[in-house]
This record gives structure tokens, sequence and C-alpha cells, in this order.
């Protein structure tokens, strides 16, 4: 196959845009769909200061590497999940990133600030493994963004995970999270703007930017994500994706276009400061704090009418209910 | 041919002189849902592979909450 740009040697093939590009021009071409991603949506001014969620994975690793190329202000926020060597492996990969591209990393260990670890509260938590672990990421991304006062959290989000979420919220029609999965969901009540500048891109491309950019990340999966209802998603989409290249951007980036006007919502739940932790929550506190309480046993007022699911909505930037991850490794 | 899947780590002994989406087929591995690195190069299905050459091929699906 030949490069659609210089007509060298293809090393990427994209099906969905029935294109190829060779090693030299594909990193320009994905780079040139994220700035497109971040025009298109006011995700990030040059003057802001941007917290990327890094993980140590190929998605986060080269988002972090494409706005270092862009000129932004980033620094890296690395949360220590205490998954055991999975762990240890994804925080060096990420120091190391940082080290040799003099970015700046800040890392924040689950069990050190918060007393517990994701194992432990998939074993003795409500949550399954999954949902208790997307929702201490969000929490400390937006209170590490708040502290630090920084104007943006960044994620690595992609097109495969964007698609695989909303056929997920759609198959249940979870209609008030459809309305809210926006590739920037925009800073109120004491939540940081979040964007997702990788969400025209696919898994495949992600890797073969990171791969081709010399990027070395973490291949190894989670080992607790076992049985993930997401990952079933993938799978579906992908399987119709093979059938039907471009079925995956036309069905998500469809949604933004035509679909996302059709779920809006016109009222937002009332937030205050959660007591324990001031975060915002629409109860007295938040489910980060009712789900710490219940992990290290101690006592917590009990939950409110909503249950914290408002919350978890108003906080998350991933907009999946967290029942929807199933009891991956719990 | 020496093949090296990932997660987990394995190494299979398959037939070469044929293109990649072929090994692909034989592994039952969906071609967009993984890198093929040829002798430590990125190919595409299209490409050829050799009696002689390693191949690695890895995963790009993660399924993380965040």
């Amino acid at each position: 196959m030949k490069c659609r740009r210089c007509s060298g040697s293809a090393v990427v093939e994209v099906r969905r845009h029935n294109a190829a590009f060779c090693k030299d021009c594909f990193p320009a071409v994905f780079t040139e769909q994220v700035r497109r991603a971040i025009r298109r949506f006011d995700m990030l001014e040059p003057e802001d200061r941007v917290l990327i969620a890094v993980s140590g994975g190929k998605d986060s690793l080269a988002l972090w590497d494409v706005l270092l190329g862009l000129g932004y202000d980033t620094t890296g926020l690395y949360l220590g999940l205490g998954i055991g060597e999975y762990s240890d492996r994804s925080h060096d990969t990420t120091a190391a990133f940082a080290g040799s591209r003099g970015a700046d990393l800040v890392v924040v260990d689950l069990a050190e600030e918060y007393g517990f670890d994701i194992p432990t509260a998939g074993r003795k938590g409500s949550r399954s493994t999954c949902a208790v672990c997307g929702l201490s990421k969000r929490y400390v991304f937006n209170k590490a963004a708040v502290d630090g006062g920084y104007d943006v959290v960044a994620t690595g989000h992609n097109l495969d995970d964007e698609a695989a979420t909303l056929l997920g919220n759609t198959l249940r029609w979870k209609t008030e999270y459809i309305a809210r999965q926006s590739p920037v969901l925009p800073a109120t009540d004491g939540m940081v703007k979040k964007v997702k500048p990788l969400h025209r891109l696919s898994e495949l491309e992600t890797a073969a930017y990171a791969f081709l950019r010399g990027i070395d990340y973490v291949v190894d999966e989670c080992p607790l994500v076992a049985g993930n209802t997401q990952l079933r998603y993938k799978e579906a989409m992908n399987s119709i994706e093979a059938a039907s290249p471009g079925t995956k951007a036309q069905f998500f980036l469809g949604y933004l276009d035509r679909g996302m006007p059709l779920f809006e919502r016109t009222s937002r739940p009332t937030v205050r400061p959660c007591d324990a932790c001031r975060q915002p929550t629409t109860g007295r506190y938040c489910a980060f704090c009712r789900a710490q309480a219940q992990v290290l046993g101690r006592r917590i007022e009990e939950p409110g009418p909503d249950d914290g699911l408002e919350t978890a909505r108003a906080m998350s930037e991933e907009v999946m209910p967290a029942e929807m991850y199933g009891a991956a490794g719990a | 041919m020496k093949v090296k899947l990932r997660n987990p780590d394995r190494q299979v002994e398959l037939a070469g002189g044929r293109v990649i989406r072929e090994v692909l087929d034989e592994l039952g591995v969906n071609p967009d849902t993984v890198l093929v690195i040829k002798d430590g190069e990125l190919v595409t299905r299209h490409d050829h592979v050799g009696e002689g050459d390693e191949l690695e091929v890895r995963p790009v699906i993660s399924g993380g909450s965040a």
C-alpha cells in the first residue's frame, strides 16, 4: 500500500478513510486530527494550564506527546491504583516518559492519600472493581486540578472508548448519560473543564502513533479488567466495523453532529460542597467519600435519595453508568 | 516463522510465505484490533511475511474505566 500523502510505503491503514500512511506522514496526520478536535470544540486556549490524566498506556501518553508537540502547558497526573506489578510498571513507564520529555509529572498514590487501593475496594466495597476505579480517577483528577489551579483536565479517551460508551448507554436508553457524552464538559460548580482531544481517533491509530513516535507504553491490560462490559461493547463494535468500515465513526461522530442536540438537558442538579472533602456533590457526602468510608469501615451518613448517581454523573467525564462496568475483577 | 502474541505473552510457530492478513485469519484476529510489527517495523495486513521473519501481534484494545 502507498501513503496517501507522499506515496511512500504505508505502515498504517485507516480503513474507514480508505487510506494508508507511511511512518513519517502518519504522526503528522494524527496530530492534525487532534488539532482539529481542539479547535472545533474550543477545548484548549494557548494560555491554559492543562492537567493530563496519564496511566502509562498508549492513549494518555500519545495525547501528552501531541499536546507537548503543539506547545501546550501540560502537567501529567498519575494515580497509583495499587494493582501490584501492573501499577508499578505503569508508574515507571509514565515517569520515564515524563523524564524523557522534560515534562512535569504529579503522582498521587490512592493508598497513601485515601487509605485504600483498588483491589481492596473491589473486594470490600459494594461497587465493582472497575466502577470504584473510575470513580476514584474522576474524583482525584478533578480535585488535583482544582487544588493545583489548572484550567482543564485532558483525558486520552479515543473513538473506540466513546463509541462503546454510547452503544452501552443507547442499549439501555440512559438518556441523561447520552446527553452528557460530549468531548468537552465545561467547568461548573467546582468541576474543572474536561476535554477528550483523541475522540476522533481509533485505538489502532493511537497505538500506531505511540509506536511510531517511539513511546514506550504499557501494552499489558489491567489484570482486573477481564469481563469488563465496555470490552464486550468494543468487541461488538469491532465485529460490525470489520464488515462495514466507518460504522464506529459514523455512530459516535454522527451523534455529536446530529444526535446530541436531541438529548440536551434543560436543567442541572444543584450541587454543594461535600461535608467531608468539599468536592461538589448533590447530597451531604460525595460518592467517593461514601465509597471510601465503606471500604475503610468508617461511619458516614446514609446516602440520600439519589444514592449518589447524580453526583457520579456530575463528576463523570466518561458518563457511562457505574453499573455498566459489571463485576470485573470483583 | 516466529509469532509473538501478547496479553498474555506467548510465542507460536506459523507458516510464512504469505500476506499478514492470512496469518491473522489463522489466528482468528481482527486486523483492526492489533498492531503487527515485523522485525521491529510496523506493517499493514497487506504486507508479505517470510519464513525467517519475526512477527509481534500486539492488541490495541483496552477496557479500563477512565
